[in-house]
Parts: structure tokens; sequence; C-alpha cells
């Protein structure tokens, strides 16, 4: 279904989880790709770490329930961006 | 800041047509949350677009089926402020996100869709999900003597 932007790309006004090759992920509203990086708003990340949950553990609870809207806006960069996906795609069990 | 009565009217009339009762006040929501028994689907409604394309057509179509829950209403996520923050306080630990649904039976919440599994998608996919999880939960239990 398309938004009211729709010059902001497929993704804008999803939620998808960007991953990075390193220990965090983030997940958040797509407001748009740009050569600079994802620009996410609302959103949550996690800090892959020694007794933490994993990456994929915690995704996949963000995809039940969502994720709490810690930073308004963020930008990741795209030198950092491994993967994107919608977080609606990832499974739940 | 809420939007317009007049432009939200139709937005609510989309559900109330459809049978599901508004709870515009925290004490609306109280009273609806204090009945325990049966089934019951709460629906946070907003102003976006997955509210418009997926979820509330999502929802029509599913209540025209059968199992359907025992009751269903609704709140407006940034228009009936007091009652939708009273609504979500019933599922705190979850991140409030709207368009959303919560599934209650006998009281426990036993199925939520958050706004990220309507954005996308359309409304006969919502109605699809909505009516696998009513044929799970809202069956009743054969009496057993």
């Amino acid at each position: 279904m398309g938004t009211f932007h729709n010059d902001k790309g497929e993704l804008h006004g999803i939620t998808v989880v960007v991953d990075t090759d390193g220990p965090d992920v983030f997940v958040g509203r797509c407001h748009e790709v740009t050569p600079a990086g994802v620009v996410l708003l609302d959103v949550d990340v996690h800090s892959e770490a020694p007794g933490a949950a994993s990456k994929d553990e915690w995704v996949r609870r963000a995809a039940r329930f969502g994720v709490w809207g810690r930073h308004r806006h963020l930008v990741v960069p795209s030198a950092r961006v491994a993967s994107i996906r919608r977080l609606g795609d990832v499974a739940t069990e | 800041m809420p939007y317009s009565p007049l432009l939200v009217k139709p937005m609510r009339e989309e559900l109330t047509s459809a049978g599901v009762e508004e709870l515009l006040t925290a004490a609306d929501v109280d009273r609806w949350m204090a009945q325990h028994e049966g089934t019951a689907l709460l629906i946070v409604n907003s102003v976006c677009g997955c509210a418009a394309g997926a979820a509330r057509p999502g929802v029509r179509a599913a209540l025209q089926g059968a199992p359907r829950p025992d009751r269903v209403a609704t709140v407006f996520a940034g228009q009936d402020l007091e009652a939708t923050a009273r609504a979500r306080a019933a599922f705190a630990d979850i991140p409030p996100s709207s368009p959303s649904m919560a599934l209650y039976k006998d009281g426990e919440l036993v199925y939520f869709v958050p706004r990220h599994r309507i954005e996308g998608r359309t409304g006969q996919e919502i109605a699809a999900d909505l009516a696998q999880a009513f044929e799970r939960w809202c069956v009743a239990a054969p009496a057993t003597r």
C-alpha cells in the first residue's frame, strides 16, 4: 500500500530491521533510504554482547511486539548497513 | 494535536458501522475491560494510511465471518487520548503502536497485532490473519459432562 510520500521510496513508512556487520541492529520506521544512509524514525537499537540477547533473538521479539521508540530520529550510515528488511517479514515463532 | 473531528468521523464510522463499540473515555475502557468472560477484540484506530488501507477494511471483513469475538471495541489514538492511554495500560509491556489490535480470552491477552504487522499489507491479508486468530481463540470449547 502506498503512503502520502511516494517519492521517499517503497520502504517509506514501513518498520524495518537494519542490520550491520558489527554488533548493532536497528529497528525503526523507515523515512528514507539515501546514499548517505537509512533515515529511521522512532528507533530502538540492540547491541549484541556477552550475556545479552543475540541480534536474532532481539529481532524476533521486536517482530512479535514492536519496539520502544527510544530515538526519535536516527541515521544509519550506508557504510554500516549490511541489510535492510521489513520487520513484518520476520518470523515470530 | 488531535485532528478535526470532522476529518476523523468517517474513520470512526468505518468501524462503528460494523458493530464495533467506540470507547471514548477512560471510564468506557474501564467498564469494557472489567468484563473478563469470553473473547474480546480491542482495536487501536488511527489516522494513518495503514489504518485506512489495511486495518479497518481487515477488521470489517474479519467480523463478517465466524467465529468472531464476543465483544469488539475501539479507541482512537491521537484523538481520544485518555481512552487510548487507559487501553494501552492494559498491555503496558508492549510498545505502543497504532493501528494495532489486541485479542483477549477470559481477560487474558492471547494475540496481538502491532502496527508493523499491518503496514504494507492489504485488508484481505489482515482479515485472513484475524480469521485465523478467531478460529484459534474464539471457538467455544465443547461442553463437558
